[in-house]
């Protein structure tokens, strides 16, 4: 029975099951497809801290969503058009999240009475028959059975079998929206190619899946959702770990330096390790450390010996790497600490995201202590990110912070990357020595920037020691003197903030100069603030959104920017952290907007408190 | 033009004071660290020392070559990361047991198990100096210290056992008051290709003084010490007249008279079942029956050292993937144009 094909401008699509289901590779496939396509798309997966959670309940259950169309997409979106529910659990966890009139495609093995019960459902209560869904349309299609059906004669046992379920809802997702099973296919021959029997095995029920789609003697629409009108060029989709790990790599090929990466395994920042792991061809040096603490002074090591030093962690690790990164700043050398903030504090939530830790990157040492800090705001925007974290490091001879979170590091999104000759310019001159006879070295004399040398061992007659304890201006010889110590402290800072005078002003993303509301957002808030104030505007308020990704310093005309507006909105992802920095330096009134649910806001949020403010 | 002049113990001097407690044990090994170098035939530059934090930690200002005197336990750490990056430097790291044995034990143990080619000096002077006389993880029991009016109940690290549990490819004591002795294991430990781990009995003559008098002083070393050496059967006391033998896994002392040099002990320093028990003579006299104290280098091994894998690993991803092209990584292996 052929089915009628409807356009659709955009779609929502939440695929849900057990964390053991597969549901991330199967939303990364349909993800990839769509881009391959030409679709705009933002992702957005969740799921839970433990990797084989209690099968079958709702902490077990993981979600991808993805928001994909055929105009600008900024968010992974607010409410899901179609919810894929590979059990009772999956669905009793995310209805919430769909749309009325929206679409389930329920796996219905999983509604047996062993799930209902896990999923806590009362006793003989089955949400797919108790017409409870009835303003949702509901396409019950029992995976399992067809699933095993279909590979009755491959020879694999039941449970390798039912390991290729996801494939069936991936062929079947492919046929609702028109695509094609082809770049899947590719990936599965890469992904298995150790064990060709697994290949045929999920190639041929992400065919049935399809196939379904076509013969199954049910009413169902398929959908068109055309390619989006963005700039043109070369894109290719990515997230915003992987977007770290190039721009670290990136950063170290245009210094000609080797990236030396120290860092120890903590969600959500693990995968830029993986990443980087790979591309040893480009020299990547990769040292799992046995700890944080020794992740971030193995790489002040590598820095002190001319590499371009990087360690990365979450929350709880930089609260231990909190001395060393004094070191670093006392050393003046370069590093970068890259923190991809999770839920806090302590432990707090691994897996959801969070920008809590922002005051902790400003003033999380002892002493006198100041850090630049960068935050990217999209995923794509983490490979700009984390290359000019390294391009302050080494022009100002500092550790740098690069803020990200788990929204954008697991986030992925199109994009229209460069080319390697297009990146800014990284120079480094290692210190020569120019001495003239009986000269001694001063290893913290600094330049125009205000930026000692980087004098490397292996350079003869530049031999000096550097070391955590007060040094004397310029000789670096250890001083307890009082006045050289207020020298110092004030050199520090005024080499942080000379920074300013190197980096990008602050610009208006979108709407006025000035006005009568200013939504000023940093990191992964961007496209909730970007999509609820683009509609604002469409409506006729008076608001504008700017995206600081400068955070200490701050641009030299976000001051006068703040000004212009007649209230300033700041949503955070935290209980009021940008906001405190604003208030104290620029005294202005601003007015918070906090989520503090591990999850990102929805655009929703942002615009009902717009029009709020402008009532 | 340059010329090659041979460099001489002066060449490491800077022009830093010195500033330990006069007599203290530090000034004996700065000296023959500095005599030292020079025979290494190794360029001043080419030469990092890295310490911790504590009195032995101010080493690095000391020596004429580069160094960093970073934060408390983690120079193992640092000079990881260092050699890593930096594998043409001789690197050195000074520590003291508060240093390396307490905050900085995780780093210690594994660096010793990754067997990056550096040098560990560990000043042991069993009592926290620096901060004032606290007892140490290296203070024996019952240490009555500024921190422990009743004595500790603190059961101490026997150090060198701890790094042969953690796999040191290069175990060696010595101590401050025998400068030939302390200057041969030093070139020793520059020779080993892994992490020479070098315990360096230091007395602390402020807070902890005679800590180690009875295997260092005239009068009582002859007795309670066991200089070791390879090939060489296990013999000390007062006129060389005792010796070890082994009695099954059991060592016990023997008087040479009673028995024949075949049957006593012979240090083999590869021997690592031997060197188990050798670090495990941690006597003092008063104990009944004690074994002596030794001193010297207890066991070496030839194992691979991290950053000679971690750079064949790099030549190997080059060698199969050729050498990475910027452009090609950041396109990535699926695109499409608009």
């Amino acid at each position: 029975m052929s089915a009628t094909t409807e356009i659709k401008k955009a779609v929502v699509i939440l695929f849900a099951g057990d964390s053991g289901d597969g549901i991330q590779l199967t939303g990364s496939q349909f993800t990839t497809t769509a881009a391959l396509y030409g679709n705009d798309i933002s992702t957005f997966p969740n799921f839970p801290a433990e990797i084989r959670a209690p099968q079958g309940t709702i902490a077990g259950v993981s979600g991808y969503q993805l928001h994909f169309g055929s105009e600008e997409i900024f968010t992974a979106g607010d409410a899901c058009d179609v919810l894929v529910v590979m059990n009772a659990a999956a669905l009793k966890a995310n209805i919430k999240q769909l749309k009325a009139g929206g679409v389930i495609i329920a796996n219905t093995d999983g509604f047996d009475p062993k799930n209902l019960k896990l999923a806590k459902y009362p006793d003989g209560v089955n949400p797919l028959k108790d017409n409870s869904l009835e303003k949702f349309t509901v396409h019950e299609i029992d995976v399992t059975k067809i699933t095993r059906t279909a590979l009755a004669d491959s020879g694999l046992g039941t449970k390798e079998m039912d390991r290729s379920k996801n494939m069936f809802v991936l062929g079947y997702i492919y046929w609702m929206y028109n695509r094609s099973i082809d770049n899947s296919i590719e990936f599965l021959k890469e992904q298995f190619k150790k064990r060709p029997e697994l290949i045929d095995a999920n190639v041929k029920v992400l065919k049935a899946g399809y196939n379904y789609g076509d013969t199954v003697e049910t009413p169902m629409n398929r959908y068109e959702v055309k390619p989006a009108p963005v700039e043109k060029g070369t894109y290719r989709s990515i997230m915003g770990n992987q977007a770290a790990a190039l721009g670290l790599i990136a950063a170290s090929q245009k210094a000609g330096l080797t990236l030396f990466y120290g860092t120890y395994p903590i969600t959500p920042a693990s995968d830029i390790l993986h990443e980087l792991s790979k591309h040893k061809n480009f020299g990547v040096k990769t040292f799992q450390a046995e700890d944080e603490i020794a992740a971030i002074t193995s790489s002040i090591g590598a820095s002190f010996g001319g590499s371009l030093g990087v360690t990365a962690s979450s929350g709880p690790g930089i609260a231990l790497k909190g001395e060393a990164i004094g070191l670093a700043l006392m050393l003046e050398i370069p590093l970068v600490i890259v923190n991809v903030q999770r839920g806090g504090p302590s432990t707090g939530l691994p897996t959801k995201t969070e920008q809590s830790d922002l005051l902790q990157a400003m003033y999380g040492r002892n002493g006198e202590s100041p850090v630049p800090i960068v935050a990217s705001y999209t995923p794509s925007d983490c490979f700009f990110g984390a290359y000019e974290a390294c391009r302050l490091a080494i022009e100002f001879m500092t550790p740098v912070f690069f803020l990200s979170d788990g929204y954008i590091a697991n986030g992925s999104e199109p994009w229209k990357f460069p080319t390697a000759a297009e990146l800014p310019e990284l120079k480094v001159s290692f210190a020569k020595n120019e001495l003239k006879e009986g000269e001694h070295f001063l290893p913290y004399k600094r330049n125009e920037k205000l930026a000692r040398q980087w004098a490397i061992p292996g350079t003869k007659g530049l031999e000096h020691r550097v070391g955590g304890i007060e040094k004397e201006n310029e000789t670096g010889n250890i001083s307890y003197d009082p006045e050289n110590h207020e020298l110092m402290v004030k050199l520090r800072q005024a080499k942080v903030d000379k920074i300013a005078d190197y980096i990008p002003l602050q610009t208006i993303d979108n709407g006025k100069e000035k006005g009568k509301l200013l939504i000023l957002g940093w990191g992964s808030t961007y496209g909730s603030i970007k999509t609820a104030v683009r509609e604002a505007i469409a409506e006729g308020y008076d608001v504008s959104h700017a995206q600081v990704k400068y955070l200490n310093p701050f641009p030299k005309n976000l001051g006068e920017i703040l000004k212009s507006y007649d209230k300033v909105l700041i949503p955070e992802m935290n209980n009021g952290q940008l906001i405190k920095i604003i208030r104290d330096k620029y005294f202005i009134d601003a007015k918070g907007l906090n989520k503090i649910k591990g999850m990102p806001f929805s655009s929703e949020e942002i615009k009902n408190k717009i029009i709020e403010l402008l009532k | 033009m340059e010329t090659t002049t041979k460099l001489t113990a002066k060449d490491f001097v800077t022009d830093q004071e010195v500033r330990w407690c006069p007599g203290c044990g530090d000034y004996s090994i700065l000296k023959q660290v500095q005599t030292v170098m020079p025979e290494l035939g190794i360029p001043r530059e080419q030469i990092v020392f890295i310490s911790g934090i504590g009195c032995s930690s101010r080493f690095p200002y000391y020596m004429e070559t580069f160094g960093m005197h970073s934060i408390h336990g983690r120079a193992t750490a640092i000079a990881s990361g260092l050699k890593a990056t930096r594998p043409d430097l001789s690197v050195w790291i000074v520590t003291g047991d508060g240093d390396s044995l307490s905050i900085g034990g995780n780093h210690l143990i594994h660096l010793l198990r990754r067997n990056f080619n550096v040098n560990v000096l560990l000043f042991n002077n069993e009592i926290y100096g620096l901060t004032k006389g606290q007892y140490s993880p290296a203070s024996p029991l019952g240490k009555v210290a500024k921190s422990t009016p009743m004595g500790s109940i603190d059961h101490p690290f026997n150090p060198l056992a701890l790094c042969l549990g953690a796999d040191s490819t290069f175990v060696a004591r010595s101590m401050d008051r025998d400068p030939v002795h302390l200057r041969e294991i030093l070139k020793r430990a520059n020779a080993h290709n892994g992490t020479s781990m070098v315990e360096i009995y230091q007395n602390c003559n402020v807070f902890n003084d005679g800590a180690f008098e009875v295997f260092t002083e005239k009068g009582t070393k002859k007795i309670n010490t066991l200089f070791v050496e390879n090939g060489k059967p296990l013999v000390f006391g007062e006129n060389a007249d005792k010796g070890i033998k082994l009695d099954g896994f059991k060592p016990v002392v023997v008087n040479l008279a009673d028995v024949s040099p075949n049957d006593l002990w012979i240090h083999d320093e590869k021997d690592q079942v031997k060197a188990n028990i050798l670090v495990r003579f941690f006597n003092t006299p008063a104990d009944e029956n004690p074994l002596p104290r030794p001193f010297g280098v207890f066991y070496t091994e030839d194992r691979f050292c991290y950053e000679d894998a971690m750079n064949a690993q790099i030549a190997e991803a080059i060698e199969s993937k050729g050498k990475g092209d910027l452009d090609a990584l950041i396109r990535g292996k699926n695109t499409w144009t608009i």
